[in-house]
């Protein structure tokens, strides 16, 4: 009794798992295609797992596994919006994947194992959880593209993939092992202290480094380890793609959060340089790239590449101001992500997949409403005030500028006006061209009703950001400051 | 205290609540249910202000932010309520007038079929007021003030239809950006100087700067100066001071109500507010009172002139509410921001009063707003008459009544002024005494009294004998105004005068004005009058009850400071005996007299002798002339301003534009964009050992730079 109770920091994984091994069972022996027992019980595991988070929430930092698990008030907020949009995923995706014959037992849980994957990586304090985390989460979502077996393209994506990630996965463990040559250890916390107190061997450690920011890099999708991203994002069926556009972010997030921050803040000035070039190449080659596309999926993964660039950004402007923004930027790229890839599922049906740019072509026509709701999303993600996309921005600017930053913060600033570009033509694409197709849009209730919150929140945040804003800076100031 | 946050919260958000509803959900909830919504909405916002008052007067004041929006650096921006005094005073003028307008709309707006929108409008202008009353910062202010202005563009271009009025409200936007640029000036030097946007924070420190120099390079202008007066600009804008008067009469293009609400008693009453909220500021700059004093006793003075001259009841009222500004801003200027607080309290009420009242006869005229046309009025609507004679009575400063103690103390203390310029501004305000009481009632005869004019057969001023009524004489007017406002079809000057004249293209289209043949007018209904009722009350009588405390009491002791070189106001103080007293002090005194030489003139030259105006008009056709032209104003800020505005803009479209930055930057940077975006398509081939290849090259790169850099 005693050592379960020493385990509460850890019982919203240990609670998913045990629902992940009875919902397996538990599709056995449901009939029916639509799978409805089998998503009302996921969709219930991810409200229990809130409220476990909640219910656990302990001021301070609480340590677990000897150390290898951490549970702090970022790896709380984290989890929950984790929750939030794996939930808000499976919403938008659910008739979709049901026309596609997608909508399985297996799926399900695939989805709930990459969630426990991005839950084991949030609360990670120890290089191999962190390992095994993404591997979870990695291998999940390997598989989950791969679902559409006999689908070419689909295929050819999770064999891609698989094989950069396994690649990147070397990289990274290649990197851990010099760092845990340079120190002796594994532990975050240790880790950083080692190279605090002058211990470690410094060549060996940058080399280590520079290895483990690759790691990241590919997780991240920032260029120059960003090919993957397009031809996964484009080729996986459009579910698929935001699974993988959306939680796992806030999972890299916490990633860079506990590896580069917690683990390796002495180095800052080494890894703060590298960010700075993967930054501003994503940036560039994202929002370039973007323009030429016709494919929305693949403009999409672009424009994640330049997000992402963005991000970076923040992280390396550093301090409460840094982090905070860039923490904050990765919710609200995860928000809006999740409204754009809903409204491709939407718009599509059966055997029709609205993911070029002429399938938005007089959206206005034939549903004002979604319309607008798409032009509130595609505005966000301009950065045009006064949705939260702006805000996003403006804040990790503002950190960017504070750290001294400049010309980094007019490359960013020239970029996203690049980028404004595309995500306008959306706008105009919709508002200002005649449609192709008159087909009515089959508006399903739940999702419809999901994407008007969630355009409208896209909004709301965007005049009223304080709130989440000073969540993002409290819950980065309380992991950071105990160390 | 957390339930009186809540109260304050209530009082600014209801409204906005009635107009969210009225505005997005006005279809679904019908006409009725939206004016009832509405009007209990400000009615609770009206009775928050009540009990705020009361516990204010109980001693409790509150200073605090609700929300903070954003933070820049160590600037934060915050929504927070500063609940003293004077904004209490404010809050309850505002929702009172408020609320009456809304009542009254039910009437006035009946057919109209924008009826929700209207309604929205002027909820979404009440929620506006009181938050820029309320701040306690100047952010918020500078919200409340841009949001009041661009209700008051929606509300003059109500009807927008009607290019005149489109034309008015475009009129009024330019010229109030003219306006808050100063005043976003200003505040962007408090912020410069003081690094804080927070009332309470910069009056603190402001002492400190008091011998600084602005910190705009290549001039040396004092810092307290420069804000202020930049500050003063904005409020020039908004409270329609000369020179940026321009767009108040042609606001009148806006449904009555509004030009009660907006034009009369609130809105344009900003800048009076504003100032007197700065008066830790304005005290410390001789200068920029001194300025203020000025433009005031200008606006005072030369904005009542143009009443004498206007045919449209509505224009009438508006010169009418310049110069009452004037007298405001006069009152700032000696530093007596009590007396013009005092006076705006008074104003808001009879000038509401005044202009619903046009609105009522308006009405009845059936939307004829040619006081040519009126006259007898008296017999038909009893109770318009009789509300109209109580506010043109308090107007003029009848002794007794409100008007009377807040006009009768501005001018006191301009006369007990020292600063340069009070030798002009007390001529100008006491000459204004005799101008208003003469266009007042000039307006009033016309209107109620003398031959019945209305109902004729045909409202062509050449057919009439010209022995009757003066219009005869008027016939140029509406050519004249034409001109004006030349680069429009129709024109600014109220369309029952081109109506009348028959020409012009635009009144033949519209529906039928004036009274037909044989009609007679009638009293308006209850919901109509009752607002004159109500607003007749406090007409009378504020001004004895409120005096004391307000002016010599020490109901403002927190709220405005007065610095001890300028005792103008403390002075006053050791005259006054009591409100009684004063009115028969008063009798003695020459501002009296002239207001009743002003009251008996108009009644010889209007009812006893109509031809002696068109006698004298005829001998002084020049200044006929260039009253008429409103001095001229209009016609030059068209060709300079707006023709120069245009001229610019054509080059820089011309040449800046389509060359420079279309040609070689916009469309040369997306043409290099483009190519790029294309080759980095290619290197995308698909082929996954060169994905696998640009990562190791990547982490190539990586080692390479950081084993340099070691």
């Amino acid at each position: 009794m005693s050592f379960l109770s020493t385990l509460f920091p850890a019982y919203a994984e240990i609670f998913l798992l045990a629902m992940v091994s009875v919902i397996l069972i538990a599709d056995l022996f449901t009939s029916g295609r639509t799978k409805t027992v089998t998503y009302l019980l996921v969709q219930l595991t991810l409200l229990g797992c809130s409220l476990i988070t909640v219910a656990t929430h302990q001021n301070g930092v609480t340590h677990l596994f000897h150390n290898m698990f951490v549970d702090d008030l970022m790896s709380d907020v984290l989890k929950l919006l984790s929750y939030l949009a794996v939930s808000m995923m499976l919403v938008y995706s659910r008739s979709y994947l049901l026309a596609r014959g997608l909508f399985s037992g297996e799926f399900l849980a695939l989805v709930l194992f990459a969630l426990m994957g991005i839950m084991v990586m949030i609360s990670a304090s120890h290089f191999l959880t962190l390992y095994l985390g993404l591997e979870l989460l990695s291998l999940s979502l390997y598989a989950v593209v791969a679902l559409q077996r006999d689908s070419a393209t689909a295929t050819e994506a999770a064999m891609k993939y698989f094989i950069l990630g396994a690649l990147a996965s070397g990289l990274l463990l290649y990197g851990m092992s010099m760092l845990y040559g340079a120190t002796g250890t594994l532990d975050v916390n240790a880790v950083s202290a080692a190279i605090q107190h002058g211990v470690a061997n410094k060549a060996l450690l940058v080399f280590g480094l520079v290895f483990i920011v690759s790691g990241l890099a590919f997780k991240l999708g920032a260029v120059p380890f960003h090919m993957w991203v397009p031809d996964v994002y484009h080729g996986a069926p459009t579910a698929m793609t935001m699974l993988i556009g959306t939680a796992p972010k806030l999972a890299a997030f916490a990633f860079v959060m506990r590896i580069l921050v917690e683990g390796m803040q002495p180095l800052m000035i080494h890894w703060s340089g590298m960010l700075a070039i993967l930054a501003v190449l994503s940036m560039a080659v994202g929002n370039i790239s973007a323009i030429a596309q016709t494919n929305i999926k693949r403009m999409f993964a672009y424009s994640t590449i330049a997000h992402m660039g963005f991000l970076l950004v923040g992280v390396l402007s550093g301090g409460i101001e840094g982090y905070g923004s860039a923490m904050f930027y990765a919710v609200i790229y995860v928000l809006m992500s999740l409204g754009g890839f809903g409204m491709i599922m939407l718009l599509s049906r059966e055997g029709f997949e609205a993911d070029t740019l002429n399938d938005f072509k007089g959206l206005n026509q034939r549903s004002p409403w979604l319309a607008f709701m798409m032009l509130l999303l595609m505005f966000s993600m301009a950065g045009v005030p006064p949705t939260v996309g702006f805000y996003a921005k403006f804040s990790v600017l503002n950190a960017a500028v504070a750290a001294g930053h400049i010309p980094l913060v007019i490359m960013a600033v020239l970029f996203s006006l690049i980028g404004a570009f595309y995500y306008l033509r959306i706008v105009k694409l919709m508002y200002f061209d005649a449609p192709e197709s008159h087909e009515r849009i089959y508006m399903q209730p739940d999702s419809t009703l999901l994407i008007s919150i969630n355009g409208l929140v896209v909004l709301a945040l965007g005049i009223l950001p304080g709130t989440l804003m000073s969540v993002c800076a409290v819950s980065v100031q309380q992991s950071l400051l105990l160390h | 205290m957390s339930n009186m946050q809540n109260l304050y919260l209530l009082v600014p958000l209801a409204p906005l609540v009635g107009a969210i509803a009225a505005g997005l959900f006005g279809k679904v909830l019908g006409r009725t249910w939206t004016h009832r919504i509405t009007i209990s909405l400000v009615a609770v916002s009206f009775l928050a202000s009540l009990a705020i008052f009361q516990d204010v007067l109980a001693g409790h004041q509150y200073n605090g932010t609700v929300y903070k929006w954003m933070t820049s650096g160590d600037t934060s921006f915050e929504v927070g309520f500063l609940i003293d005094r004077l904004s209490v005073m404010m809050m309850l003028v505002v929702t009172f007038v408020s609320l009456m307008v809304h009542i009254y709309t039910i009437g006035y707006m009946q057919e109209d079929p924008g009826y929700q929108r209207f309604f929205s409008y002027i909820s979404l202008f009440t929620f506006s007021m009181l938050m820029l009353v309320m701040a306690n910062n100047f952010m918020q202010l500078f919200f409340g003030w841009e949001a009041v202005g661009l209700v008051s563009y929606l509300l003059i271009g109500f009807w927008y239809t009607r290019p005149t009025a489109i034309y008015a409200n475009l009129k009024a936007f330019l010229v109030n950006r003219v306006g808050d640029f100063g005043f976003l000036l200003g505040i962007g030097l408090v912020l410069m100087v003081f690094g804080t946007l927070d009332y309470a924070s910069v009056f603190a420190n402001v002492h400190r700067y008091v011998n600084d120099m602005a910190p705009i390079p290549g001039v040396s202008w004092n810092l307290i100066t420069a804000i202020c007066i930049l500050l003063f600009i904005g409020a020039m804008g908004k409270s329609a001071q000369f020179p940026l008067h321009v767009w108040l009469p042609d606001s009148m293009e806006g449904p009555t109500p509004i030009s009660a609400l907006i034009h009369a008693a609130t809105m344009v009453t900003a800048g009076i507010f504003m100032v007197a909220r700065m008066s830790p500021l304005f005290e410390l700059s001789e200068t920029a009172l001194s300025f203020v004093m000025v433009i005031g006793a200008i606006t005072a003075l030369f904005m009542g002139f143009l009443g004498i001259i206007q045919n449209d009841i509505k224009r009438v009222v508006a010169y009418s509410t310049l110069s009452q500004l004037g007298y405001m801003t006069v009152a700032l200027g000696a530093s007596a921001y009590s007396v013009a607080v005092f006076h705006l309290m008074t104003h808001a009420f009879f000038k509401a009063l005044l202009f619903l009242a046009a609105g009522s006869v308006i009405i009845a005229m059936h939307h004829d707003q040619d006081i040519r046309n009126m006259g007898g009025l008296r017999k038909y609507m009893p109770i318009t008459w009789i509300t109209s004679l109580i506010g043109s009575l308090a107007l003029i400063g009848t002794p007794g009544l409100s008007g009377f103690y807040s006009k009768e103390n501005i001018i006191e203390a301009v006369r007990l002024s020292h600063l340069p310029g009070s030798g002009f501004a007390y001529f100008a305000v006491v000459a204004g005494v005799f101008v208003t009481a003469f266009y007042s009632f000039r307006m009033y005869f016309l209107v109620f009294h003398g031959e019945e004019r209305f109902g004729k057969e045909v409202h062509h001023p050449s057919t009439s004998s010209g022995q009757a009524h003066a219009p005869a004489a008027h016939a140029p007017v509406a050519h004249v105004v034409a001109h004006t406002d030349a680069h429009h079809p129709s024109t600014g000057s109220g369309q029952a005068i081109a109506h009348d004249d028959g020409h012009s293209p635009d009144a033949v289209h519209e529906e039928h004005h004036g009274l037909a043949p044989g009609q007679k007018p009638h009293e308006t209904p209850w919901v109509v009058w009752l607002p004159l009722v109500l607003l007749a009350i406090p007409s009378v009588c504020i001004g004895f009850i409120t005096i004391e405390p307000m002016l010599f009491g020490d109901y403002f002791k927190d709220a405005i400071y007065i610095s001890h070189a300028h005792h103008a106001l403390a002075e006053m103080r050791e005259e006054f005996h009591g409100a009684f007293a004063m009115i028969f002090d008063d009798l003695t005194e020459l501002p009296f007299w002239l207001a009743l030489a002003g009251v008996a003139s108009s009644w010889f030259f209007y009812m006893k002798r109509p031809d002696i105006p068109a006698a004298i008009k005829q001998r002084f056709e020049g200044v006929y002339t260039l009253l008429d032209n409103k001095y001229y104003f209009d016609r030059f800020n068209d060709w300079f301003f707006a023709g120069g505005a245009r001229g610019a803009s054509r080059f820089l479209w011309k040449f800046g534009d389509v060359n420079l930055i279309d040609g070689v930057m916009v469309n040369g940077t997306a043409r290099l964009v483009g190519r790029l975006s294309g080759v980095l398509r290619n290197m995308q081939s698909g082929y996954i050992y060169h994905y696998a290849f640009s990562m190791i090259i990547g982490v190539f790169v990586l080692l390479t730079i950081r084993t340099w850099f070691e």
